[in-house]
Formats: C-alpha cells, structure tokens, sequence
C-alpha cells in the first residue's frame, strides 16, 4: 500500500543529502570543537561556516546565533533567563494563548513563582489582535513572546507590527519561529526580533538541534551551564555532524527555493479545498486560509470526530494529526482550537491538520481528498442506519 | 593518525553510524503522532529505553534521554536542589567534577544555596571520612563523579554510598559520563546512588545526545518544559536515531571488554615504563588500580603542555592538555589544583586517554615520538 505524509508540521523527514553531510561529518569531524590540538582547529572553522548559514538565513550576526538541541530548549532558555536576569526590571510578560507548549509550560511556571503573565486572546481566525496587545503592554513588561505562526492551523500573528510597537519600549520580542522557518523568508532585524527559536527537524533537518537567535544587546544567563561552547551560552560538547546537517538543510530551504514551494503547496492546497467541496464534503477552514503558512491547513470537517476519522485514514495509507504531535499523545482537546471556538466544542474535536511537504505531490492531495470524502460519506451512511 | 583523545569524545563505531543512518531514514515519525509512522517512531524509542535498562541490568531505576552529559548534570543538581529547597539549602561536591557540575553548583550559590566543594586526597580520590565531615541537617543533595575525566581515579562510589546509608533524606547523584566501557558497574551502579548522567559520544556513540538513570521516587523540576515527552521530565521532539545509535554504542561498549581492558593496561605499562625511567617526566595516573587504565595523566616538567600538544600535532598525534572544555582558555585545571600538585606540573600537564580502537602498536609509536620529542624540547628544560 502507498503511504502518504501529511504530518510535517510535527516531523519532516530528513532529506538524503543531509544524511549523506551528517554521514560524512561523523566518520570525519571525530574530534571535540573545544580541544586545542588540529582537529579542533580545523573543525571550529566549519563550524563557524555552518553559524554563518543560519545567520545569513534569518539576517543575524555571526555572533548572534546559537546552537541549541531544539526549539524546545531554545524557547525554554530565552523565556525563563530573560525572567530570571530582568525581574528587577519589572515582572511582567506577554505571550498568547496558543503557543506551543514549550512556551506556555515555561509561562505558567513563572506565573507560579510570582510573574504576572498575560495570555492573549485570539481570534476565530487563531491570530490575537493589536488592540489587545496594546493595551496587555505595561512599562514593567520585560518580555514578549509571540510564535510566528501557530501550528497548529498555520495562522500568522502579527509579528512585524508587535516589532514596530517594541521599538519604543524596553521589553524584549521573542518569535517562535519553529514552523516558519524554511517556508517563509525571516529577516529579524527588520522585523525587530530580540530572540528566535527554531528546529533543524521541522525543515528536513535532523532531529536534537535547533537554533536560538540573540540579539548581542541582551543578555541573558545560561540554561545549560558546563564548558565554554557557544561562547558560554549554552555547554555541551558541540554536536557538529547534527549543526552540519542543520546547515545543509537550510541552505536546501534558500530563498528561491521557498518561493517556489509556497507556490506549490498554495496550490495543493487549494486543490484540496476545491475537491472536498466537488466531493460534497461538509467542512470549514480552521483560521484564515490566506494569512497562514503555506504548508498547514486546518480544516473541520463536519460530522466526524478526529479521533474517528484519523485512525481510518491511518489505516488507508494517511498520516496526518488532529493537533500538534504534542498534544497528539494525550486525548486532550487541541487547546488552539479551544482558544479559537470556545463555544464550539464539537468543531474544535472534529478538527484534523494537514501538513504539506516536499515528498507531497499534487496526486499525494487529490488522494487524500478521495479518502477522505470515502470515509466520511461511509460514516455518515453508517451513522444514519443506525438511527434508521 | 594516533587519536589518543577518547576522554574529550570518540570517533563513532560504524556499526553505530550504520544504525544512525538506518533509523533516519526508516523511522522519519514525530513519535508523539498517534498515526502509523509516530508509532513506530515510538516503539524506536522504548526499545532503545529497554535496552539500555538490560544492558546495565538496572532495577528499579528509570532512563530518560537528554542532549549529553552536560544536560544531564544541570538537570540533576538544579532540578533536585529546585525541588527540595524547602527540605534545605545545602549541596555538596567534589571540587574535581566536571565544569557542567562545577558551573551548576555555582549557579545555586547565587541563588542562594550552600555549596560545600569536597577536596580529593593526593591521589585524586574523595574520601568517605571528607564527606562524612560535610554532611548537615540541610544537606540536600550530593554530586560525585565516578571517573575523573583527567586523572582516571575511580571514585570510592560505595564506601561514599555506605556513608549515605545513614543519610536517605540526602540525594546522590553521580556523573558517570567517563564510566561507560571501563568495567566499572560494579562502582557505579549500586543501590544507594539516585541519579546517573551519561553521554553517547563518550562511548562511541553520536554527539548530542545522552541518559540520565532516575530513580522514580526521587523527584527534580524539569530543566526543560514542553510537550510532555520522556514523561514530563524533559520537552522536545525526541532525536530517534541517536537513542537508538547510542543504545546500539552501549551495547557495543561491553564487546570484548575483557581484552580490552587487558590492552589498556598493557598500554598503559608501556607509556608508565618509559615515563618513569625519565626523571623529567612525573605520573600523575600512577601504577595503581585506583586509576581507570585508560585514562594516564602526566607532565614534562617545565615544558608547557600546549607546546607538547602542538609539537605532537604535528606528526599527526592527538592528546590534550587537560579536559577539552577547559583546555580552549587555558585555565589551569582545578582538579590538579584540588590535588595539591606543585605548580610546574599543574602547567605541563598532558592527558592520553584510550578507547577500543587503539592498539598496543600505537603506543609503541607513541613512546618514541615522545621519545625523540624529548631531544628536541631540551632547550625549554
Ligand atoms: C565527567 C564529564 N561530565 C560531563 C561531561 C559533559 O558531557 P557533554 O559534553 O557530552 O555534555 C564530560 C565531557 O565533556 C565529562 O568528561
Ligand atoms: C511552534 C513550535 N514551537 C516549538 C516546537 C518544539 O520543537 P522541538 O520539539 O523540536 O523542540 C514545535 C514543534 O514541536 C513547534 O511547532
């Protein structure tokens, strides 16, 4: 049986020639970054090389950029050292209600040990509202988190108005940008970015490393304290054949290669929106099909539970999820969704995210909107014999 | 080539690289997906878990992965001094762990905790009676290594857990990053010790990547928060192919461990035997079995060990100065310190440190380069 993908947002697979670069550095760079003696020597410099591709990616210095085991780290790091190291400047920060776990954990936490955090609102289309934001805004907030885009319906937030606001004001902006990254092009100076997170595995990297930007001017204490790596931010003996293939990936994901993805995946999916409708498919767009990323697309569809129909596509060759990956573990209800239709549960649980990459062609969509309209026809037929 | 650098990390086995590769490319699921390809991603990382748990035959103790040993200390010593600040406010160390350890302790100290830093005797091992002495009411937490990462000295795990017997409100953690494959379980696994960290690529295994051994009753806060994996304990999309790869280096790392140990000491005899009949050179990692084999630290009085280091280089020979974290700034190395050594050894200090894929031709080599290098170093002397 064919398989077919559609879960990148939580995990891309590695794309061949970044295995072959992992490969080749880790039968070849066997040496520690950190010892003085040639192997280091001549590693730090290919080291800085591959620094030099994810600064040049997202506009960062050299000097600006770290290497972290994952976006979860990353956003771990920056949220509890910027409270840490600021709480005399003030106790309060901002994020919003549909982070990523890894922020919204570290959030809550801080909420119990004496900050006050405000968790924006958000909208039916999943982005918070500028009004909001401005008026969440206090001279004691020392920091503001706000992912990129979620992902869990690809929603875009506002990111370059929140970084025009911060201009005048000293509370540093953290974006998580796990889920753009690769597919839109970042640029964190204009945007006025203080911190970003990111992860190699979301863009056909692999897995255990990810990115953390810093602007030079704010410092902050380290999460992982040990050995002098990264410049002291961030110990552990320097995992090279990983920040090799990190690299390689994104210089896979340049800029005129995005463009042309985005152009695909619109496509796709406007392909699959148009072909559930012509297969008489009940559904709605979860969020705003136009301000979301390109890859991720949230749909309800109407009259069956997720946790009905994903095992079913599952079992027809489908890997797609109903919320992020994280969450997929647990039955809780997707707490984007939530956030989005609070008065809706039925909506939020019969909701299902379909992610798009590289390995997708456009007949990969046409199928998954067959098998999807199957099955849901199927359970509807069979939903009304048994009331009948 | 002669790479004798295996404390600072090993190259990879290629029968670990294979795995790597092999699970990258079969097993591309997010294991936290429920459908087909998360599932199988999944069932990589239990097994890898359970084996990990068979090889070292552990008991009720649990695996959680981190990102390396370094992870794995900050983890620990934070999580647990967090956890139990209300029980006391006191930890206690030896002044020769490892910088990760070292650097977490100092981080508590300014949040106030009490630090007190346990000083090794001469031959670099920390004495049951020193910790006894340091014990208090508030004593909370202690952290000792099981293989200091440049003398070789095995620590006296269970003559310190025996002290600790008497003392079971106290958690014990042991850094064992430098244990793995020196055959040492029966030190470093015993009943009385909470916690162990471990890294891969100490073991010929990939970089990135490590375990911490919990026990499930003693409870740390997590040092990184996120999407509920490894129970909780520690966020972040796990790195598959790695747990696997280092699951497979474990394993591996108990082949032929027999002969391997023998070739380390007959290694080690050959470099010792020409070492002591030069009175220029002075042992640090003496003839004893307090020292693992295959770690021997030494120095050529009044030559600096960078310059050693470099002339070495040259014909393509690999050793270090003292731990690589360290080496990079040239700090003088604290555990030579902690140890009393005079001065002029504490600055020429060199490390050889030997892992499976050495031999015993190797060494040879090795004395006569030293050898010869002797010759022309003169002048410094
Ligand atoms: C004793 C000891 N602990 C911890 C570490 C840190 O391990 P890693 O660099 O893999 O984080 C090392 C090695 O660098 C070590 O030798
Ligand atoms: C928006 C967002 N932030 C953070 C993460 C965490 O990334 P990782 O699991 O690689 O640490 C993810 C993905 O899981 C994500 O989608």
């Amino acid at each position: 049986m064919k398989r077919y993908y559609f879960d990148h947002a939580a995990t891309t697979p590695v794309a061949p020639e970044v295995i072959q670069t992992i490969t080749k550095s880790l039968i070849d760079d066997f040496g520690n970054v950190s010892s003085t003696h040639y192997f280091g020597q001549r590693e730090k410099l290919k080291l800085r090389q591959a620094r030099e591709v994810l600064a040049n990616a997202i506009n960062a210095n050299l000097n600006e950029v770290y290497f972290t085991s994952g976006s979860t780290e990353s956003n771990n790091t920056i949220i509890r050292q910027t409270a840490l190291s600021r709480q005399n400047q003030g106790k309060h920060l901002i994020t919003t209600a549909v982070e990523h776990p890894s922020v919204l954990k570290v959030m809550q936490d801080l909420a119990k040990k004496g900050f006050d955090v405000t968790f924006l609102p958000v909208d039916d289309s999943g982005t918070i509202s500028i009004t909001d934001f401005k008026a969440a805004l206090r001279p004691d907030t020392i920091l503001v988190s706000i992912m990129y885009a979620n992902h869990e319906t690809g929603r875009l937030m506002p990111i370059k108005e929140i970084g025009q606001i911060l201009k005048n004001h000293s509370a540093w902006f953290h974006v998580d940008a796990t889920q753009a990254l690769g597919v839109t092009k970042i640029d964190v100076k204009k945007l006025g970015i203080d911190f970003l997170s990111a992860s190699a595995h979301k863009i056909y990297g692999p897995k255990g490393i990810g990115l953390l930007y810093k602007n030079q001017n704010c410092v902050i204490p380290p999460l992982l304290i040990g050995g002098e790596q990264e410049n002291k931010f961030r110990a552990g003996t320097t995992n090279l054949p990983l920040i090799f293939g990190f690299a390689k990936a994104m210089e896979l994901c340049d800029s005129k290669e995005i463009n042309k993805w985005v152009i695909i995946y619109q496509e796709e999916k406007r392909e699959l929106v148009k072909l559930l409708t012509e297969l008489g498919v009940d559904f709605a767009v979860n969020g705003d099909f136009n301000q979301a990323l390109p890859h991720i697309l949230n749909l309800w569809i109407k009259g069956i539970p997720s946790n009905v129909l994903l095992p079913l596509l599952d079992l027809d060759g489908f890997a797609l999820s109903a919320g992020s990956a994280c969450t997929a573990g647990s039955a809780e209800d997707s707490p984007v969704l939530t956030a989005m239709y609070p008065n809706n549960l039925i909506r939020v649980r019969q909701s299902i995210r379909i992610s798009l990459g590289h390995d997708n062609q456009k007949a990969d969509v046409i199928a998954l909107a067959h098998a999807i309209a199957k099955r849901v026809n199927h359970f509807k037929r069979s939903k009304e014999k048994a009331v009948s | 080539m002669i790479y004798f650098d295996n404390s600072a990390t090993t190259p990879i086995d290629p029968r670990v690289l294979d795995t790597f590769v092999k699970v990258s490319q079969t097993y591309p699921g997010n294991p936290s997906s429920l459908h087909q390809l998360g599932r199988k991603a999944t069932e990589v990382l239990e097994l890898s878990r359970q084996q990990i748990k068979d090889i070292l035959n552990l008991k009720n103790r649990e695996v959680l992965f981190t990102s390396g040993g370094s992870e794995g200390d900050n983890l620990i010593i934070k999580g647990v001094a967090h956890n139990r600040k209300l029980s006391g406010h006191h930890i206690i160390v030896s002044a020769i762990e490892h910088a990760a350890v070292l650097n977490a302790a100092k981080q508590l100290e300014k949040e106030g905790f009490e630090v007190t830093y346990l000083s090794p005797d001469k031959n670099g091992q920390i004495r049951p009676e020193t910790l006894s002495n340091a014990i208090r009411n508030d004593t909370i937490l202690v952290s000792i290594m099981a293989v200091n990462n440049e003398t070789g000295a095995i620590q006296p795990l269970n003559e310190l857990s025996d002290i600790l017997q008497k003392y079971p409100q106290i958690v014990f953690h042991v850094d064992a990053v430098q244990a793995v494959g020196k055959q040492l379980e029966s030190i470093y696994l015993n009943d009385r010790i909470d916690f162990l960290s471990f890294s891969g690529h100490k073991f010929r295994g990939p970089k990135g990547i490590g375990f911490v051994i919990y026990h499930p009753n003693r409870h740390f806060d997590p040092l990184i928060a996120g999407g509920g994996q490894e129970n909780g304990l520690r966020g972040g999309t796990e790195n598959i192919p790695a747990i696997a790869a280092m699951a497979k280096a474990l394993r591996l790392s108990f082949d032929n461990i027999n002969q391997c140990q023998k070739k380390y000491i007959e290694m080690k005899n050959i470099l010792l035997n020409f070492l002591d009949k030069d009175p220029d050179f002075y042992v640090i990692s003496k003839n004893s079995k307090i020292y693992t084999p295959s770690i021997i630290s030494f120095a050529l009085i009044g030559v600096k060990g960078e310059t050693v280091i470099h002339y070495l280089e040259a014909q393509e020979t690999f050793i270090s100065t003292t731990s690589a974290c360290s080496s990079n700034r040239n700090q003088p190395s604290h555990v030579l310190m902690a140890m009393k050594e005079p001065d002029e050894v504490i600055k020429g200090e060199l490390r050889v440190s030997l892992g499976p894929q050495n031999d015993i031709s190797e060494m040879k080599n090795f004395v006569n380069q030293l050898e010869k290098m002797k010759d022309k170093l003169k002048v410094f002397i």
